[in-house]
């Protein structure tokens, strides 16, 4: 992580055209890919929890969820404050852009289930199948999006899809900041899931001992 | 196939017949369903420039609203006398419960929509009678009932259940709403087949999806 920041701030050479905002490229990428990673995360354990069984899977769904959530908020944030700088907008409808927000809601909405959901069997079942059909709902949503630009051709150009070659040095900074965001990913996921299975140990000595 | 849709038929003339003698579902969201035309004409003030642009999605926004609060009817109703325990002890799978759920609603939802459009037409004054159109009306509240009896069924054992099913249903919706905004302004315009046929393909596609998704986990929402 030090040897990422180091890099991203020091090493790497600033951007011609963008200048100093493009630094935020080094996080915005990585928080990208650990976001969906984590949902993709999610809905491989809701359909590990529905055709095995097994409490360790629903676990694990709730916590990647969970961290998923953190990592997409930082992702709108950071994505705004760069559009900001270098498009002049903080929002634009772009396939890409669409697609994060409504996964953003589609699993604010999971966790809300979570929370407000029946205790127990039922509501990790429920969870589980919000997992799956939002996993689904992605590349629909994708799609839509990007026949819904097309159609309206006033849209402010894309994000970092145009974006052709990177320069060695920015290469390997984002390679670098793309690990050390994973292994990130890895260990709070790992110590949630930790957290969780003592909770669920804990409510059930509780339920016994009530 | 016989012995498949019999249950399911069953299942959708059960609903069909309580609607029939209660009334419960269909009255009250196709006032819901005008109550939103009527009011977004007062919130955008509709000049004639405006109104093809603004019209499609209010007329979506009304249908979305009535299907959320539609669907959450039919599946309160069950709670409330134990017919959701009854279906779940009838001797048939639970995607056939599904299938005919999903009908019921499909029904309930089709016809507020064709009571409302003719309402909507001469609020706004736009041609509505148009074979298309009403072949993407059909398509998308297939989407509609797909989605919103898995959401539903859940929805009604959580608290805070009136929240929660927006809240998880309009987000996955958001292609259908896409599509079918695009499609329906469309169409008002007159444009040519070739230009919004791919919507109603996108629509379609989501239907597929959804109804096979929600009859494969529809076992695991409704549990032991």
């Amino acid at each position: 992580m030090l040897a990422s920041l180091s890099l991203i701030f020091l090493w790497v050479p600033t951007d011609a055209v963008l200048g100093v905002s493009q630094r935020i490229f080094y996080f915005h990428v990585p928080l990208a890919w650990v976001g969906f990673l984590a949902f993709g995360v999610v809905f491989v354990a809701s359909a590990a929890y529905l055709w095995r069984g097994g409490d360790r899977w629903d676990s694990l769904a709730f916590a990647s969820a969970e961290i998923g959530m953190l990592f997409m908020t930082m992702l709108l944030v950071t994505g705004v404050l760069w559009a900001k700088a270098s498009w002049g907008v903080w929002w634009t409808w772009s396939p890409q852009l669409t697609t994060s927000l409504i996964l953003w809601l589609i699993y604010a909405g999971y966790l809300m289930l979570r929370a407000y959901g029946p205790v127990g069997g039922q509501g990790a079942r429920y969870a589980a199948v919000v997992g799956i059909i939002g996993f689904f709902d992605v590349p629909i949503v994708y799609m839509a999006a990007k026949w819904w630009r097309d159609v309206h051709p006033e849209a402010v150009v894309g994000p970092l899809a145009e974006e052709g070659s990177l320069e060695g040095s920015m290469y390997l900074a984002l390679m670098v900041s793309l690990v050390a965001f994973t292994a990130l990913f890895g260990l709070l996921l790992a110590q949630r899931y930790r957290l969780r299975r003592h909770e669920e140990a804990l409510e059930v000595l509780r339920q016994r001992y009530d | 196939m016989r012995a498949y849709l019999g249950p399911v038929l069953a299942i959708l003339w059960k609903d069909l017949l309580l609607e029939a003698r209660t009334r419960e579902v269909i009255v009250p969201v196709l006032l819901f369903a005008v109550l939103v035309v009527v009011v977004f004409n007062f919130a955008i003030e509709p000049r004639p420039a405006l109104v093809a642009v603004v019209a499609p999605g209010v007329l979506w926004l009304a249908f979305v609203f009535a299907s959320a609060m539609g669907l959450t009817r039919t599946f309160a109703l069950e709670k409330e006398d134990g017919g959701i325990e009854g279906l779940m002890l009838c001797p048939v799978g639970r995607d056939v419960i599904y299938v005919g759920k999903m009908l019921g609603g499909l029904i309930f939802l089709l016809v507020v929509e064709a009571l409302t459009l003719p309402i909507f037409a001469a609020l706004f004054n736009l041609p509505i009678w148009q074979p298309e159109l009403w072949l993407l009306v059909v398509l998308a509240t297939i989407g509609l009932s797909a989605i919103g009896t898995a959401f539903s069924a859940m929805a009604v054992n959580t608290r805070a259940r009136e929240v929660l099913l927006p809240v998880l249903f309009f987000p996955i919706l958001v292609p259908v709403i896409i599509a079918a905004v695009e499609a329906t302004g469309a169409i008002i315009e007159g444009d040519a087949w070739e230009s919004y046929s791919r919507w109603l393909g996108l629509v379609a596609a989501f239907d597929a999806i959804f109804l096979v998704l929600g009859a494969i986990t529809f076992d695991y929402v409704l549990g032991e």
